[in-house]
């Protein structure tokens, strides 16, 4: 297959890569971060301009697995929304004029919210019922959300949406991955949420196992079972701070620790854990790490500092 | 200690799926089910000094769900049953109770319940657990019936038909369960629901000697035979509420009969016979 990979350059999209390349498929990449050294025919661009129109329209990929989102919140407001939304509509745009067969949405898990009142396992056909509490991901879920209308407005083009749990592995990179790294770890006094990750490698084997079977649909993608965050802190080596909320919520973005949005704090009280039931039956997929072996991974790579 | 080697041995003994640190996948902890059983194992056997009938008709194995009646403020007869499960059952069995979803909201409370296997009673989780081959714990009068006074201890006030529509999706088992002493253990005159409101309870309960400490009452805990009822669990509301009136009828008269029993009187050859 000739794969599109926009966002190509990011932590797992760089494992994606060297996964698909392995597999004998033909890879292209596209980034506005720059990937000096790309192992594959890479460009540097923003997919919501007319150059990476340019791209698909000269590679004429079979398959599209668009991981070009922002999910910091350190990247705020206005930019976050152009290039989550905007980008999300460039790319499917593109997949459908340029023939492409198969257009993969790498989405979050985070799509469902966390609050206390909400079920512990999350199905594929619950509805963002938490975005009040934490408006600021509302760009994510509205990117997710339109992907999926590609379902029905596209139908030629078979569309995945992938809402995946937290990826933690030897890259460091992403959420939990950062909220980790330090000595000490923040928590909210009084809840201990379960927080459900997986393996990098098997996050890239998940996406792989998709682009072979191509189904269309939304699909939880989850590998071992959540453990508590107290527990994850200290299996990394960590030490947990528990502090309560107001004091927590006024110490943000100081002395070295984050600086978040306040509804990022529901994801540390309360858990946001998916059911991937249908994932797991439908691509018979089974993950390769258990969550210790996960964390030893990170561990491994980024030991407590000194 | 005697109580923690007991509390140890109860907790390994159960046939639970925990991981190499003593976690399921829904985050219930062997750790925290080890203290939660310490400091409840002297409540049961001592304190309360809880009799309990009929426990073979829970299932050793397999999706049921027990369904009972509430009294006494707290929630103090759920525990009771609670650890009914754990040190009668052989092998022991963890109750997983659907609880009121303020507790989330409370710090330390909500992180224990659920570590100990309590969850937010919501119909999503009760199915996810009934689907996973669990015992789930439920109570159909929700706070209306930890609400009831001493005079009323012994009534049942109107019962949801979540549970039912549940049961019969699941095709799962329900076992009526009548706990008596609950309402003696702490009296309550009056609820506070403004002073509740300050917070975020639904009311705290007035106790008739003004401490909130439960008073070591008797408890009597009978497990009736499992009943089974046929359906999807999309019948109309007078159909569901029919079945829903037979459980709530076992569970009245094995309170019933437990209150002529404690009264010294002669068993009624009513039931059944």
């Amino acid at each position: 297959l000739k794969i599109l990979i926009p966002g190509a350059s990011g932590g797992i999209g760089r494992k994606l890569v060297a996964r698909l390349t392995k597999e004998g498929h033909e890879v292209v990449g596209i980034d506005r971060r720059p990937w000096t050294e790309a192992p594959i025919e890479f460009y540097e661009v923003d997919v919501r301009k007319r150059a990476a129109e340019d791209v698909f329209r000269r590679t004429r990929p079979n398959a599209v697995v668009h991981m070009a989102t922002v999910t910091s919140l350190m990247v705020r407001g206005e930019e976050r929304y152009q290039i989550n939304l905007g980008g999300t509509r460039a790319v499917f745009e593109h997949a459908r004029a340029y023939g492409v067969e198969h257009c993969i949405f790498v989405g979050r898990h985070t799509f469902y919210g966390a609050g206390p009142d909400s079920p512990l396992f999350h199905t594929e056909d619950e509805p963002p019922l938490a975005l009040n509490r934490f408006p600021e991901l509302a760009d994510l879920v509205a990117a997710d959300l339109y992907a999926a209308t590609a379902l029905w407005r596209f139908p030629e083009l078979a569309t995945t949406v992938l809402r995946i749990c937290y990826t933690l592995g030897s890259t460091g990179q992403g959420t939990l991955a950062g909220f980790l790294k330090g000595k000490h770890v923040p928590q909210v006094l009084g809840f201990d949420p379960l927080f459900q990750f997986m393996d990098e490698d098997d996050v890239v084997s998940a996406i792989a196992l998709t682009l072979s079977k191509r189904p269309r649909g939304v699909f939880n993608v989850a590998g071992p079972q959540p453990i508590p965050l107290s527990r994850v802190i200290l299996q990394a080596e960590r030490t947990p701070i528990p502090l309560p909320e107001l004091l927590l919520s006024g110490l943000i973005g100081r002395f070295g620790l984050p600086k978040l949005p306040p509804g990022a704090l529901t994801h540390v009280k309360y858990p946001v854990v998916v059911d991937a039931s249908a994932f797991r039956e439908q691509m018979r997929f089974v993950h390769q790490h258990d969550e210790l072996e996960t964390i030893a991974s990170f561990r491994e790579a980024f030991p407590r500092p000194q | 200690v005697r109580f923690d080697e007991e509390a140890r041995a109860t907790i390994d003994r159960l046939e639970l799926p925990f991981n190499r640190i003593g976690l399921d996948p829904y985050g219930i902890s062997k750790f925290h089910l080890r203290a939660a059983l310490t400091l409840l194992i002297p409540f049961y056997r001592h304190y309360f000094s809880v009799e309990t009938r009929g426990i073979e008709h829970v299932p050793l194995r397999g999706r049921a769900m027990l369904v009972g009646n509430h009294a006494g403020g707290v929630a103090i007869d759920a525990a009771m049953v609670f650890g009914a499960c754990l040190l009668e059952m052989h092998p022991p069995r963890l109750a997983e109770g659907m609880i009121e979803k303020f507790l989330g909201r409370l710090p330390f409370l909500g992180e224990w319940a659920s570590r100990v296997g309590q969850f937010a009673g919501v119909p999503e989780n009760a199915e996810h657990m009934l689907e996973d081959e669990r015992l789930l714990m439920v109570y159909p009068e929700g706070v209306r019936g930890t609400a009831k006074l001493f005079r009323q201890r012994h009534s049942l006030v109107g019962f949801g038909s979540g549970f039912m529509r549940l049961a019969l999706k699941t095709s799962a088992p329900i076992i009526p369960v009548a706990v008596l002493g609950a309402g003696e253990a702490l009296p309550t005159i009056a609820n506070a629901y403004k002073l509740g409101r300050y917070f975020g309870l639904p009311y705290v309960p007035i106790v008739a000697y003004g401490l909130p400490v439960p008073f070591p009452a008797k408890f009597e805990i009978e497990f009736g035979a499992p009943m089974r009822f046929a359906g999807t669990g999309n019948e109309d509301d007078d159909v569901v509420f029919g079945h829903v009136a037979r459980v709530k009828d076992a569970i009245g008269e094995m309170l019933a009969e437990g209150v002529r029993r404690r009264r010294g009187e002669p068993p009624q050859l009513a039931r059944g016979a």
